[in-house]
């Protein structure tokens, strides 16, 4: 994992359920190339011909919420995102997009800092978020458990060390 | 401690756990719905071949029961399959129903356990006693693979309703009033036990609709304290044993909150966010297209039966349809047996297979652009049932049928007898 992530912001308020980041009538899709048609379809179809590689998602609180779709982790992966920054996440959310590598950031206020195609930078160890006109803010720490398992690139190739050590 | 940090260090083999503490629990049932294929995938991609107990695992065909598309018929195959081999007894076919009343039918919801579905209404089984929560496909497939997962104990939220509800006022107003008040982020990684004198009065049925509505405030589980009408329910469900946590006497609550409910009218969450709550009085007269009665939330026999005393010798008005979907196998029959089917089918209702339907959008009951629909269900996010511009009430039985009657919504408290 780069320790400074940096791309531009995509927008977006509070509330973002996972039926606006990816809805329900494509969860019987399972292909992540498949997924990833449909990211943040919800809120704007076109998305996903906007978005590029590294690009970061900036929210305000609840980000998540809903149902415990793993397809809203996996399409915003799937399409680049490098990194979410919001003001709160809904839980399930947040284990599911640390569990497959997508970093998430928890930072106050952030929505009000941050203008739509802004160039962003967080730096993922101190959590100091900058923009064109300097330190804008800092995000929550992350905890030494997450960072091992972003730094692992997932927690599947976690779990699959361990089974691999327990086996052998 | 809590009765739930008691649970949790039970689990995590530990004598005490503390707020925050990370913990890695064993895992009493692991549920699977046909929604989430990657929770195999990621099973083998991490190198596991047998599951961890094929008896704590569970499987349910209920979202897209029975499937509606070649896709989801894919899905299911091959989750069949996956069962057959790995010896999973508890297929829960597409016969069944949502997965959280199949629970409580056969009597696998019980005080105690802690269950993980790949839901985020497991919350539902805090009814019984147990610790129930929500998570994706790849924290399933890590139970699947070594019979536990990991928990932040969470700090844990009191929340207590006093009062005898009104005629017409039911736990789902309840919630929803509370939700209103606090927001829907207002327990987000927060476990959220239900206490108050109201609680008497709440049948198993609506304390199940209170613990799953608790999910739209971010809670990562709910509790309610196993009591006399907890247990003359599980008596006649569970047959394994188990263990009634208690919490100690000082323990302190992150937050203490007491609704007063006695006065509290019918409620509605507006379009199209679940803590846009109001009284019902402030959209009389809106016109429904469809009613729908369903869902984990507010799809058992007690919901269909309010819905068939308001419906008795009535028509659904010709503008308006009225989805019902039992939530389980069991609700239906029962529902059938009391002659709640034959009541409403005669009063223009649609039955649809018991399952997910319509509440999730994918089929059964779908919303065209610019429709309203109001429902027992617990989301109206755009787009949640169908067309991102439907409007989407959420309320209780009573509300819905009643709105399903008049084709416009209407304060249920007038059409009960
Ligand atoms: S009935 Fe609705 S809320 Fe309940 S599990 Fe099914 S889709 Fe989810």
């Amino acid at each position: 994992m780069k320790p400074i992530l940096t791309g531009k912001a995509f927008l977006f308020g509070n509330n973002i359920d996972t039926d606006q980041i990816y809805p329900g009538r494509f969860v019987e899709l399972t292909d992540a190339k498949d997924i990833a048609k449909y990211a943040m379809h919800g809120v704007d179809p076109e998305f996903i011909t906007k978005v590029h590689d590294g690009d970061i998602i900036v929210a305000g609180t609840n980000f998540g919420c809903g149902s415990s779709r793993e397809h809203a982790a996996i399409t915003l992966k799937e399409v680049g995102i490098g990194a979410i920054i919001a003001e709160s996440f809904a839980r399930i959310f947040y284990r599911n997009a640390i569990n497959l590598g997508l970093p998430l950031f928890i930072c106050p206020h952030i929505s009000t800092l941050i203008q739509h195609n802004d160039r962003v930078s967080i730096d993922v160890f101190t959590g100091a978020i900058s923009s064109a006109s300097g330190l804008l803010s800092k995000a929550e720490p992350l905890s030494e458990y997450v960072v091992h398992i972003l730094e692992s690139g997932g927690i599947k190739s976690l779990v699959k060390k361990q089974l691999e050590a327990r086996s052998s | 401690m809590h009765a739930i940090e008691k649970l949790l260090a039970k689990k995590a083999g530990q004598t005490s756990v503390q707020t925050g503490e990370i913990i890695n629990c064993e895992i009493d049932m692991a549920g699977i719905n046909d929604l989430y294929l990657q929770t195999i995938r990621s099973f083998f991609e991490m190198g596991a071949t047998r599951v961890f107990n094929p008896h704590k695992v569970i499987m349910f065909m209920d979202h897209y029961a029975p499937a509606s598309t070649i896709t989801q018929a894919q899905n299911q195959k091959q989750f069949r399959e996956f069962c057959w081999d790995q010896g999973i007894d508890l297929l829960m076919d597409i016969d069944q129903g949502v997965c959280h009343q199949v629970l409580a039918d056969k009597g696998l919801a019980y005080p105690g356990e802690i269950v993980v579905i790949t839901d985020s209404h497991t919350t539902t089984h805090g009814a019984f006693g147990a610790f129930g929560t929500g998570v994706g496909a790849t924290d399933l497939a890590i139970i699947l693979a070594t019979g536990k997962l990991w928990f932040r104990v969470p700090e844990i939220i009191k929340i207590n309703f006093e009062g005898i509800p009104q005629k017409g006022v039911y736990a789902k107003d309840m919630i929803l009033h509370a939700i209103g008040v606090l927001g829907a982020d207002y327990a987000v990684y927060k476990a959220i036990e239900f206490g108050g004198s109201t609680l008497q009065h709440l049948c198993v049925s609506e304390r199940m609709a209170m613990c799953n509505m608790s999910t739209e405030m971010g809670a990562k589980a709910s509790y309610i304290q196993p009591d006399a009408i907890t247990m003359a329910f599980l008596n006649e469900k569970v047959t394994r044993p188990y263990e009634i946590y208690q919490t100690d006497a000082n323990f302190r609550y992150a937050d203490e909150i007491t609704f007063d409910i006695s006065h509290l009218t019918p409620q509605l969450s507006a379009p199209s966010s679940v803590d846009n709550v109001d009284d019902i009085n402030k959209y009389i007269g809106i016109a429904i297209a469809q009613a729908y009665l369903g869902s984990c939330t507010g799809g058992r026999a007690e919901d269909i039966g309010i819905a068939a005393a308001i419906l008795d010798g009535k028509k659904v008005s010709s503008r308006t349809r009225f989805v019902i979907v039992p939530a389980s196998k069991g609700v239906l029959l029962e529902a059938m047996e009391k002659g709640y089917v034959k009541t409403l089918m005669e009063a223009g209702a649609t039955f649809v297979t018991p399952g997910c339907a319509a509440c999730l959008g994918t089929h059964e009951g779908m919303l065209a652009s610019g429709e309203t629909c109001i429902t027992t269900t617990n989301r109206n996010f755009p787009g949640r049932m169908g067309h991102v511009s439907a409007q989407i009430f959420l309320g209780s039985p009573a509300a819905v049928a009643a709105s399903a009657l008049m084709g416009k919504i209407v304060d249920p408290r007038d059409y009960l007898k």
